[in-house]
């Protein structure tokens, strides 16, 4: 499947790591999989287990394991704020229930569209921008920091436009 | 004072591979790789007396002597991790200055006969991780990475490989774990990474900001760090000021600069007219230093460094210094570290996987009730069985901010009045 898809990223994950040690290689290759739908299929994590020559099970264990990893479909766009000590320090728990108003979703939920999933997460290394949060999508993550909330809202009617 | 890390502060566009050749850039690595013995490169940093700049503070250059010349392939692997809530300086590295972080892994490659070294960030540093490839690639261009580097016969090739989201493989053995491919769960020690680290092979793991340090080291001399900071901290440091500030952000100081010089000449002090209340100086792992009126001017005159901020109680760490005032209440604000701790627990170690469950259940009661003195007393005795207990750091420094606010803010968990 993921060598088929991505074979040039495929080829080039293994180039990384010494070629005896094919299971360093999972991490990469569990990014690939959620590239896609953001979340990790069982079917993938098959693939990569017979990619990496390991029992499926212990693909299962990492991606269990790791936050940014998901076995289960959610909204298109994650956005994950930090309310950690340092953000919290400056507004992070206000703006993040601000947030789950406009939206009318509670943290943990996905918009009735599909469109955005609201999550609150531990420390970004970004707490000089507090409040802040990154978006996680099949793409990768990005950064937004020094945000509000009108500014926060304006950037979803932005993404669901795509 | 110029920039020795922060240099993109002082000169715009230093990530341009073309601007950072033109201010003396890899003229170090070139000097180490041409001119100087591995050995010799391994003395000049222990002479410098730098320390390791991810918060233990361990000597850089007696961690690189250990490596045994018996077993090979060695390995350097650069920690940019960076998960201590607090904690953003590295990524200002990176973003700003990554080749001289490249450059400064380079040189650690070179010192320990390394031939591949690994840049292991978490997996949010997504961009920066795509940033460092494009570096990579610039230097492969450039011949300062790949094949025989300026005509010797030392080659050396540096891959990044991003986590996913774990706190806990900040642990040098738990990064090397899921570098291996497998859950980010500490090891016995020893042995240490220096025996058998990565693949069982003789690693040395560094923070970043350490490796940021070595180009300047070797250009301009061991003596000329040891000129900067304390006898027993030398050189510069990147504090990360957060918190109830006015100014947020790093500040690079020598090390030895007083709390008073990084909140209130440099942070602008607290914001909205309130007080300072408590300092955590390393993160969500810290002690909390008490600062009231009869304490303030003792704390705000210590200096900076690994030595002194012992002796208020607390420990400098990775200099993530976190300022709360007077408005927060220390039961919020350890509900807040608890929290974290336990959503970080690798699970590997009883007392740490249960003992920070437990702690968070109690936390809330204590800020649900009104009548505490019995949970209060219990969540003493569960720190107790955590701290000293556990398999990895962690573990222990999910106490250190519990214990110290029982201890030292003991009128923030009185008898609770619900607010109506």
């Amino acid at each position: 499947m993921l060598a088929e898809k991505y074979p040039e990223e495929v080829k080039q994950i293994f180039t990384k790591y010494p070629a005896d040690r094919k299971r360093s290689a999972v991490m990469p290759l569990l990014y690939l999989a959620q590239r896609e739908e953001g979340y990790v299929t069982q079917a993938a994590m098959q693939d990569i287990a017979d990619l990496i020559e390991v029992d499926v099970t212990e693909v299962a264990s990492i991606v269990g394991f790791y936050t940014l990893y998901h076995d289960e479909k959610a909204g298109k766009y994650r956005i994950q704020v930090c309310n950690d000590l340092p953000c919290a320090l400056r507004g992070a728990d206000k703006f993040l229930d601000s947030l789950c108003s406009r939206l009318g979703i509670q943290v943990g939920e996905t918009t009735p569209d599909g469109v955005v999933t609201l999550e609150a997460v531990m420390c970004l290394a970004a707490c000089d921008k507090a409040p802040m949060f990154q978006i996680q999508s099949g793409a990768g993550l990005t950064y937004h920091e020094d945000m509000t909330v009108d500014k926060t809202m304006e950037l979803i009617n932005t993404l669901k436009g795509k | 004072m110029a920039y020795y890390l922060l240099r993109h502060r002082d000169i715009p566009d230093l990530k341009n591979i073309e601007v950072y050749k033109k201010h003396g850039g890899f003229e170090a690595l070139k000097k180490a790789v041409t001119t100087m013995q591995a050995a010799q490169v391994i003395d000049e940093v222990k002479t410098s007396g730098l320390r390791g700049r991810g918060g233990a503070g361990f000597p850089t250059g007696v961690k690189w002597s250990f490596l045994p010349n018996t077993i090979w392939p060695h390995y350097v692997v650069a920690n940019a991790d960076e998960s201590e809530p607090g904690t953003f300086k590295d990524r200002e590295i990176m973003e700003g200055n990554p080749y001289q972080f490249l450059e400064g892994l380079a040189i650690a490659c070179y010192a320990v006969g390394a031939n591949a070294g690994y840049v292991y960030l978490r997996g949010e540093f997504w961009q920066i991780g795509a940033q460092l490839d494009a570096c990579i690639a610039e230097m492969e261009n450039a011949g300062l990475l790949g094949e025989k580097l300026f005509g010797t016969e030392y080659s050396l090739k540096l891959y990044t490989h991003l986590g996913a989201g774990a706190y806990i493989c900040g642990e040098e053995t738990a990064l090397l774990e899921s570098l291996e491919g497998k859950r980010g769960q500490p090891r016995v020690r020893p042995p240490f990474p220096a025996v058998a680290g990565l693949y069982a092979k003789p690693t040395v793991v560094n923070n970043v900001e350490t490796l940021t340090n070595v180009p300047v080291i070797i250009e301009k001399g061991a003596a000329w760090h040891k000129s900067l900071g304390t006898e027993k901290s030398p050189g510069v440091k990147i504090f990360s000021l957060s918190g109830n500030v006015e100014k947020p952000g790093n500040y690079e100081l020598p090390l030895g600069a007083t709390f008073r010089e990084l909140l209130f000449d440099h942070g602008g002090g607290v914001s909205n007219g309130n007080k300072v209340k408590g300092i955590m100086p390393a993160g969500a792992s810290s002690s909390i230093i008490r600062v009231d009126d009869s304490l303030a001017d003792k704390v705000f005159d210590t200096p900076m460094d690994y030595e002194n901020v012992p002796a208020l109680g607390s420990m400098l760490g990775s200099a993530s210094v976190i300022i709360i005032d007077d408005s927060v209440n220390m039961d919020w604000v350890i509900e807040k570290t608890v929290h974290f701790f336990k959503h970080e627990s690798c699970g590997k170690c009883t007392p740490c996987r249960d003992g920070t469950y437990w702690m968070q259940h109690l936390i809330k009661r204590i800020r649900e009730n009104e009548e505490s003195n019995g949970d209060l007393q219990l969540l003493k005795n569960v720190a107790g069985q955590i701290n000293g207990k556990c398999l990895c750091a962690l573990g222990d420094f999910s106490t250190m901010a519990v214990t110290s606010a029982l201890e030292r803010f003991p009128e923030d968990f009185q008898v609770k009045v619900h607010a109506s």
